[in-house]
């Protein structure tokens, strides 16, 4: 990685210097104050920067060699199923008539892209066991909010208004939460038991005409399938109650078990996740929302429908929850995933979860030696440690997240989920092979050794990255936000 | 295909030193009455071949803008993407990152955000910016929640200008946040201001406007945000960013947050997504706003870098109490634009905005003097204009298409008052060929 410092792009500006990349007026112009009152007209100059095309190229590779990306390296980061990106769903998705089609063509001048979502509608239904799907939510975080105003309405609809909590596990995702707040949900937490599945009890003693519904990650966010998952389903639906389901662990189920076989009535997908497209730096994503029969009324606006050889987008869905977002959703990004599921088919797909799940459990069965599992059970594609016994030498997971930047790979998830002290998520996902598993393992096992003979080594790491340890809590104390000097 | 690298024979390695004896094994703790019993019913795999052919002949029932002349716009925009804002994008280091958890690995994304929230403060006169939203229509919604947050009040007006499909957004979000949504009518295609005041009242939170607004006509911001501020109300601004190298920034003229559709800085229509939506506010709004900030900092050795911060306002610290459930930001798209502001530069940005507008003005005039159509409104315009159509819209477009253009929007769908509403889009990427050409195809379709 380049370690270089690199300026900032305001930094490199030299006037008068450009591209000049467009043309010269082609038609009979008019003055600029003819068409517009003077005291609208911008007087300050815009901060962007004057460079030419080489500079702008030179500085942006430069940061790119500043980042780490999946086909850099081993990306083991829990619950983000950071897997290969197939190069060729960035090509096909890239094509002129997927990438070139502005969403208020007439209909009949866009339906491959209209039977691209219809059919992938589809593929998603089956894949989860539900009955429709909504591909407009952007993101993971913007599905679960979808899916809890599906399940708002839907007691709405029914007259049954008493509804206003939301059960969350005191393992869940933050989104969770977070998401049921913004719907206008009150959050109760129900605890975990001593094998990492709901308790029970708690659930049981919860449940009451107040509770809308629960949202459930399964396998949940300590990698571990809720075994209880018939009962649970059935305690919250004999009061009432819906069940969404989180689906940002999807990798581990494809072809094996189906959220809608399970009991969950709302699902929500990461196609960023389990479906393979890039994440892109944080985005963008795709977040589709899938239901049971009961809810598809419900879903958002427009879906699309195909009749007597057209697809066509419906709008005419007098209970749906309206829009939630522009036109139909990540749209380039759906192109990748639908191509992931064709290249794989119903086969390809199971084995990617019996793949993610493999390698987890190798990882936890070599490293459980070295550092603490608290739940020592079969794992599904993610594994759940604790630095609780480096902790002991005076290292934090975080000094051991660290450490493994200098052996050049990224980190997995750290103090994640909550209810594990000094937590470190692994996921490997299916695309790593057996090498790189051992390796990793190896870079382990020797920073379990450091930690106890040589804790500086993780104390001062990393050494071997573009900048050493950020001083986070000067960013937030004193906010730099923007550049400024010399603007 | 597979991209699974493990062999048959290292699976059976692996499962030997798991202490199991079949991968099924693995799954033991899925309860039989859940389990698949069949196979998925998906159409079965496709090698690389055969999946190119499939995707193009899918993509081949599409019409697209490298082939048709493009004058629609009401929302997603045809402007010039420079080659090197798609040839930087295609790096890996960018695309195939995750949000950047370990800054020391992720500097790249964290300076281009730094420089990308810079950007759009000094576009929109803004002092704090996010590293980006889902799209224009959300981050109007996020800024609806946050004035009823800052202000402790529950009612938003809304303009009626402000992009259709936004205020649907909006309607939702509010429908289950508890805001109350308040629909401000229109007068010469910018904002009624007389109805303005008599909506303001003292449950105001803010007033949203867009400008240019769907019509493209130019909202007066200045004298909105006087009615505003003196109903103690906010002003949001959601506004084009590429306008904004010629029109003042909304928050010199009283803005408190301005937000936009960020699409049209280097980011192709792609039926619709994805985009990426800006938000910038003053200073006095910072910890309220949602999504992730990048801060500069310095390492160990007090070298300059940059992380995630002010992240007690978010999900995965603050659970349920958090400003947002957003988790994310269209990082690849704001880069996108990041790449885009950098090599347009000052002057670049300033005559794309300026094309717009004469390209914009020349078609304007030339339309109206076919005598089939009339203005809708008097009120200034960049780069999209509504004109009154005096026949078939629809039948217009079927022609325009037959010719390989595809022409205006026809407004009716969503504003019935405006018979014959046909919004026209001009970008800089039009020539005046095809200007002539769209002029002598409208009347030769009557």
């Amino acid at each position: 990685m380049l370690k270089k410092e690199e300026k900032l792009v305001f930094e490199l500006s030299v006037p008068g210097r450009s591209t000049n990349l467009l043309p010269k007026c082609d038609v009979d112009e008019a003055e600029i104050t003819d068409m517009i009152p003077d005291d609208f007209l911008r007087e300050d100059e815009t901060c962007l920067p004057e460079l030419s095309e080489v500079d702008v190229v030179r500085h942006f590779t430069h940061l790119s060699q500043k980042n780490y990306g999946v086909d850099s390296g081993f990306y083991p980061l829990g619950s983000c199923t950071m897997k290969y990106n197939p190069k060729i769903n960035e090509e096909v998705s890239k094509l002129d008539g997927f990438l070139k089609v502005h969403p208020y063509q007439l209909e009949e001048t866009v339906q491959g892209c209209l039977e691209l979502l219809y059919k992938t509608d589809k593929f998603l239904s089956e894949i989860t066991g539900m009955d429709g799907f909504s591909l407009q939510p952007a993101a993971g975080a913007h599905g679960e909010m979808a899916g809890l105003m599906i399940i708002k309405a839907f007691h709405e609809k029914n007259g049954d208004n008493k509804r206003t909590k939301i059960i969350v596990p005191d393992s869940a995702h933050g989104t969770n939460p977070a998401s049921a707040a913004t719907v206008g949900f009150d959050v109760v937490e129900v605890k975990s038991d001593e094998r990492g599945g709901i308790d029970i009890d708690a659930l049981k003693e919860l449940m009451s005409e107040e509770i809308a519904g629960l949202m459930l990650t399964n396998p949940n966010t300590l990698g571990l399938f809720d075994e209880n998952i018939d009962l649970i389903a059935k305690i919250v639906h004999d009061a009432g109650g819906l069940l969404y389901y989180d689906g940002a662990n999807a990798n581990a189920i494809m072809g094996i078990s189906r959220p809608g076989d399970m009991g969950f009535d709302v699902v929500h997908l990461n196609l960023h996740k389990t479906f393979s497209t890039p994440h892109g730096g944080g985005g963008p994503g795709s977040g589709p929302v899938g239901v049971k029969k009961q809810l598809v009324p419900f879903l958002p606006k427009p879906v699309v429908e195909y009749d007597n050889g057209k697809y066509y987008f419906d709008y005419d869905r007098p209970l749906s929850i309206g829009r939630v977002k522009s036109f139909y959703g990540n749209f380039s990004v759906i192109v990748k995933a639908y191509a992931y599921i064709r290249t794989l088919g119903a086969d390809g797909l199971r084995k990617v979860s019996e793949a993610a799940v493999l390698n987890a459990n190798y990882i936890k069965e070599k490293l459980k030696e070295y550092f603490h599992l608290p739940y020592d059970r079969t794992c599904m594609h993610e594994v759940v440690f604790s630095g609780q016994w480096q902790k002991e030498y005076g290292v934090s997971t975080l000094d051991i997240a660290k450490r493994l930047l200098d052996f050049g790979y990224h980190p997995p998830t750290i103090y994640f989920p909550l209810i594990v002290k000094e937590a470190f998520m692994v996921e490997p996902t299916e695309t790593e092979s057996k090498e790189t598993l051992d390796e990793f393992i190896n870079v382990m096992i020797k920073i379990a050794g450091e930690a106890e003979n040589e804790p500086e080594m993780l104390l001062n790491a990393p050494q071997n990255t573009p900048v050493l340890r950020l001083d986070e809590a000067r960013a937030a104390r004193k906010p730099v936000l923007k550049y400024e000097r010399g603007l | 295909m597979s991209y699974i690298p493990t062999t048959d024979e290292q699976q059976q390695k692996m499962l030997a030193d798991i202490g199991v004896n079949s991968i099924d094994e693995l799954f033991a703790d899925i309860p039989e009455s859940v389990k698949l019993k069949t196979g998925l019913n998906i159409p079965k795999a496709m090698s690389e071949l055969e999946l190119t052919a499939h995707m193009q002949e899918m993509a081949g029932k599409n019409i697209n803008l490298d082939k048709y002349t493009c004058f629609l716009g009401a929302g997603a925009y045809d402007h010039f993407i420079p080659s090197v804002v798609t040839n930087l994008l295609s790096r890996q280091e960018f695309y195939t990152a995750y949000t950047p958890y370990q800054p020391e690995i992720s500097q790249g994304t964290l300076q281009a955000i730094f420089e990308y929230q810079t950007m759009i403060c000094s576009l929109t006169g803004m002092d704090v910016s996010n590293a980006s939203l889902y799209d224009g229509a959300t981050a109007l919604a996020e800024a609806a929640s946050m004035v009823c947050e800052a202000t402790r009040r529950n009612e938003i007006i809304a303009i009626r200008s402000i992009h259709p499909e936004s205020r649907e957004v909006m309607s939702t979000y509010a429908k289950f946040k508890g805001m109350t949504l308040i629909e401000c009518g229109i007068q010469d295609g910018v904002t009624d201001l007389q109805n303005l005041k008599e909506l303001l009242n003292d449950n105001t939170a803010a007033v949203l406007v867009q400008s240019p607004n769907f019509f493209g006509a130019i909202e007066n911001i200045k004298e909105i945000a006087e009615i505003a501020h003196e109903n103690k109300s906010l002003l949001v601004v959601s506004c084009d960013p590429v306008s904004l190298a010629i029109l003042k920034a909304p928050g010199d003229i009283g803005a408190d947050i301005v937000v936009g559709e960020g699409q049209v800085l280097g980011n192709p229509v792609s039926f619709g997504g994805p985009y990426l939506g800006f938000m910038a506010a003053k200073k006095e709004f910072t910890r309220r706003m949602p999504g992730r900030i990048v801060g500069e900092t310095v390492d160990r050795d007090g070298k300059r870098g940059y992380v995630l911060t002010l992240q007690t306002r978010e999900q995965h610290i603050r659970r349920e109490k958090a400003t947002s459930n957003i988790c994310s930001n269209q990082a690849l798209n704001a880069l996108a634009a990041t790449i885009y502001l950098s090599v347009m530069g000052k002057n670049g940005l300033k005559k794309a905005a300026e094309l717009c507008l004469q390209k914009a003005h020349y078609a304007y005039r030339k339309l109206i003097e076919t005598n089939l159509f009339s203005p809708a409104f008097e009120s200034p315009f960049f780069k999209e204009f509504l004109l009154i159509y005096h026949g078939d819209a629809d039948k217009l477009n079927k022609h325009l298409l037959e010719k390989n253009i595809i022409g205006g929007f026809a407004t009716e769908r969503f504003y019935p008052e405006f018979k014959g509403g046909y919004l026209v889009a001009v970008t800089e990427k039009r020539t005046r060929d095809e200007i002539d050409r769209l002029v002598s195809e409208v009347v030769s379709a009557c």
